[in-house]
């Protein structure tokens, strides 16, 4: 595992969310209204829908395609839907935000196969290359 | 309190209202309670309702339980089956049962339901004489229909007609005593309750009435029963079904006050505040219920003062009647009998065999009567309960509601006829058979419930009938939760009147200050809520409010339409959908340029860009907004497009420029936000190429000037307008559209469109607020230009300048910070 830098808290609305995208995978950091910080992969249980458009209330999103509502801590869903979203750690220091990756997805999004155009910037791409 | 920490619930009466009062604490505090459960029957739970379908073999007992032994453990709740409790020491606060078992409490329920009434006459003692109340009832009444011919039911109610039947489906001769002229008399009056009769003793039912029973006839089991007049008719089994009483007798013995029933105020506490009770045993201002339908409301308001929430109140309840005979249809509510001050509305068919009556005064609906097509019961029942007044659909009323343009439920009554793969949600694609099975196996009970588990109805709500017909028919009541007032969400008890009321007179300025003011119970409320309040606070205080980002659905944040891949599309505006050969030619490059997969023509006259990536909006909307466009909103909850036909520049019928009209009227209305989104329409002549009158507003041209209709939809349910009133000039005809559009903005529900919108207030509302009353019109258009001012400046141009950018760029993961341990 890895913590990777993903910019400041304030780039991150409270009761809103941005995306960081791992080559095709989509990590959604959600911020709360008290400031906690919570990272999920981008994806409903339900129909893939992406969750970092959803709105934050509590420590809860909803799923702007079909209204499921999200466990932000979990990843799982509430009430009576049943099914479960991935969850990363994810950290605040000096106001800066961190998420811890897997090696394994780090990886993968290093190799030319990649559908996706990478948005790492260049040092983080040398830091990939030497791991 | 118990050595874990938890306090003691002790639950006297394991029927329907209690457990339901114990399973609803357990969803707010599963934890708070040890809980112990007195029954006097040796079973679970089970759904008292459906007894009469047991009896009549088309259920098992199985079938209707609804809580087994092993669920009471799986709770960790103390089931004491069979075991009744005696006595209450109130002083000691502990509970005696006949067993011996003494059981303390820190709170107690009484749920003890009512006992049924014994006709003080001779012969009641004998053998084969029975009351209907309970398993037992039931296993006794299937084993004598096995040995014995003869059957008497006494009583001509609801549950004497449902064992009756039953009796005679198990092949017994059935005769029912009724001491009244009519059937049901306290549901029916005398023309249903013929045409009952008529139908049940065509299914070879006998009946004697009006007659009165003297005594029952037998030495140690009976043999006939004998009426006032002497007359005699044989009998193997008499079953008594002439009413029941609360059953108050623990609580009066113990010394809490009773009268009919026990005595309980709006939080459902008796006269000692530890002691709540409910159900069938209560008197609640004045009244006691021998139906299911108010116990789940009470329970809701129980399990919540216990759980200590202490915000539920129990206003009463208004209930309906359905029976449980297959094949007959029969639904009543409310006071159908009429009397001074009433009218009534009747509609009858005797080859169809429907007969439906409405009972109405000052326009709104009192009581109704519906024997042979009860799809419309629960539609005039919600009238009855929400007061609606009927004065502008009451010409059509008695053809139901798919008559009044409720397109989405019609054709489709009966829905017991319907095989179990028929879809009855088209929007989730969820059928019959899934339904009813999640309402047997899930214990489903309300409407709320079905959606949560189903999905069913819970999209655009155009089978919410059918799905409510589908729960009275499983579970063989009407279970449509109580009157009350609907709150907002379940973030707050206000309904969305009190809150905009509370907005405008406590001058409230944002989201976080009315959710103080009103005491949320979130902290930052739900997606329900949180779009609402911005919506209200925008219309109240224009140029003022902070519009919070945060608390708009993401079309509204991000000015496109989320489509299900997660890319957006784009519709610029396109005025009046009149457009040139300059502005085809620059949505062409763009659309080359951003590589837009699907391009095409909108219903709306405009042009859709689909599958664009977020990331791509605000540069697409810069070279849109160099070539002069601007949004065309076609993602919010805002004034969408203004339809309009070639009018008489061109066409040969032209009697107005309707195109121009048109323009003129999206250049006053654009960047609107609303309730919901809005759709206007100009049509040159009466043949109405335009399509207005399924429009929000639309304006029909004619030679003498112009129509003005409203409260059309074109969606999920085909409404087509009511005429509002026909003015002379452009001019009027723009006051009169935006005096209408700001009245909507100011007294609409959130998500409420117009036509729902009208049904509710009523035309005449609308007429009177924006026809009749000149100067009240112009001070709200003068409102609406005043909104205006703030609201027309485009989205997409800011967006391009660079506004809320980060809303469209990926975060960058940058240097690693560390290898994790």
């Amino acid at each position: 595992m890895t913590w990777v830098d993903v910019g400041p808290l304030t780039g991150v609305p409270a009761r809103g969310a941005r995306v960081v995208r791992i080559g095709d995978v989509r990590i959604a950091i959600f911020r709360t209204g008290s400031d906690q910080v919570y990272a999920l992969r981008d994806q409903c249980p339900h129909r893939g829908g992406p969750l970092s458009q959803g709105i934050v209330h509590g420590e809860r999103v909803t799923c702007p395609l079909h209204d499921w509502v999200i466990d932000l801590a979990s990843g799982k869903a509430t009430g009576v839907d049943e099914g479960c979203t991935a969850t990363f750690n994810v950290r605040v220091a000096a106001g800066r935000v961190a998420l811890e990756l897997p090696d394994e997805l780090l990886r993968a999004t290093a190799t030319p196969a990649s559908p996706e155009p990478m948005v790492f910037d260049a040092r983080a791409c040398a830091l990939f290359e030497r791991a | 309190m118990n050595s874990n920490g938890r306090r003691k619930l002790v639950l006297v009466g394991n029927g329907m209202a209690g457990m339901r009062a114990i399973e609803e604490l357990l969803k707010l505090e599963p934890e708070m309670y040890d809980i112990a459960v007195f029954g006097s029957e040796p079973h679970g739970n089970y759904n008292r309702i459906l007894l009469s379908p047991v009896l009549a073999a088309e259920k098992t007992v199985a079938d209707i339980m609804l809580n087994t032994r092993e669920w009471y453990d799986e709770q960790g709740i103390k089931l004491h089956a069979g075991d009744e409790v005696v006595r209450i020491d109130r002083g000691r606060r502990r509970v005696i049962a006949k067993s011996g078992a003494e059981v303390p409490y820190d709170r107690l329920i009484l749920a003890t339901g009512s006992t049924p009434i014994v006709l003080p006459i001779p012969g009641r003692e004998l053998d084969g004489v029975v009351s209907y109340r309970d398993i037992a009832d039931v296993d006794r009444m299937i084993a004598t229909s096995k040995g014995f011919k003869h059957a008497v039911v006494i009583g001509g109610g609801l549950l004497g007609l449902e064992a009756a039947y039953g009796l005679q489906k198990r092949g017994m001769e059935v005769t029912v005593v009724h001491l009244m002229p009519t059937l049901m008399e306290r549901q029916l009056d005398a023309s249903a309750g013929d045409l009952l009769k008529r139908s049940l003793e065509q299914r070879g039912l006998k009946f004697k009435m009006p007659a009165q029973t003297a005594a029952i006839v037998g030495d140690d089991r009976v043999r006939a029963v004998r009426f006032a007049d002497g007359a005699e008719v044989p009998a193997d089994l008499v079953v008594m079904a002439v009413g029941i009483r609360p059953n108050a007798a623990l609580a009066k013995a113990s010394g809490i006050a009773c009268e009919r029933g026990v005595l309980v105020n709006d939080t459902m506490q008796t006269f000692d505040p530890r002691i709540y009770a409910l159900g069938e045993c209560v008197q609640h201002r004045g009244t006691c219920y021998g139906l299911v339908a108010p116990l789940f409301e009470q329970a809701k308001v129980v399990a919540n003062h216990l759980a200590e929430f202490g915000i539920g109140r129990y206003a009463g309840s208004q209930t309906s009647t359905k029976l449980k005979v297959t094949g007959i249809d029969l639904f009543s509510a409310g006071d159908f009998s009429g009397g001074t001050g009433t009218e009534e509305l009747v509609f009858q068919d005797a080859a169809r065999g429907v007969y439906k009556k409405l009972v109405v005064s000052d326009n709104k609906i009192r009581g109704a009567v519906l024997y042979g097509d009860t799809v419309d019961g629960a539609w005039y029942f919600q009238l009855m309960r929400d007061g609606t007044q009927i004065t502008d659909f009451r010409e059509n009323i008695l053809f139901g509601q798919a008559h009044i343009g409720d397109s989405g439920t019609g054709g489709a009554d009966a829905v017991t006829l319907l095989p179990d793969t028929a879809e009855i949600c088209g929007c989730n694609g969820v059928c019959k058979g899934d339904i009813v099975k999640a309402i047997s196996k899930k214990n489903l009970f309300t409407l709320d419930e079905v959606r949560a588990h189903t999905k069913a109805s819970s999209s655009c709500g155009s089978c919410t009938g059918l799905v409510e017909q589908l729960l009275a028919n499983t579970l063989g009541g009407d279970y449509s939760e109580a009157p009350a007032k609907k709150p907002m969400c379940p973030c707050t008890i206000y309904t969305h009147e009190e809150v905009r009321a509370a907005i405008v007179r406590e001058r409230l300025g944002s989201i976080p200050a009315v959710m103080r003011f009103l005491e949320w119970k979130t902290p930052d409320g739900c997606h329900k809520c949180r779009p609402g309040l911005n919506f209200y606070l925008l219309c109240a205080w224009p140029g003022v409010y902070q519009d919070d980002k945060q608390s708009r659905f993401i079309n509204e944040r991000a000015h496109g339409n989320i489509q299900r891949d997660g890319t957006y599309s784009v519709v610029p505006r396109i005025w009046g959908g009149v457009t040139s050969a300059q502005e085809l030619r620059a949505i062409a490059d763009v659309a080359e340029k951003y590589r837009v997969p699907t391009v095409k023509v909108t219903g709306g006259q405009r042009i859709d860009l689909l599958g664009v990536k977020k990331e791509d909006l605000p540069r697409m909307w810069r070279d849109l907004s160099a070539a002069g466009f601007v949004s065309g909103h076609a993602y919010g909850k805002a004034l969408r497009t203004v339809k309009t036909c070639v009018g008489k520049e061109w066409c040969r019928f032209g009697t107005q420029d309707s195109t121009g009209l048109g323009i003129r009227l999206e250049r006053v209305t654009w960047g609107s936000w609303h309730p919901h989104k809005v759709k206007l329409a100009v049509s040159g002549c009466p043949r109405n190429c335009a399509e207005a009158t399924i429009k929000d507003l639309g304006v029909v041209c004619v030679d003498s000037g112009y129509e003005l209709h409203v409260g059309g939809n074109g969606g999920i349910k085909v409404r087509a307008t009511d005429f509002l009133c026909k003015v002379a000039t452009e001019d009027e005809v723009v006051e009169y559209c935006c005096a209408y559009l700001q009245l909507y903005r100011e007294e609409a529900r959130y998500l409420e469109r117009t036509a729902p919108w009208i049904e509710r207030v009523g035309l005449t509302h609308v007429r009177e607020r924006v026809v009749d009353d000149a100067a009240g019109r112009k001070a709200l258009y003068a409102r609406f230009l005043e909104s205006q001012k703030y609201s027309q400046t485009d989205p997409w141009a800011e967006r391009a300048a660079g506004k809320d950018s980060e809303e469209f760029q990926p975060l960058r993961a940058a240097a690693r910070v560390e290898a994790s341990p």
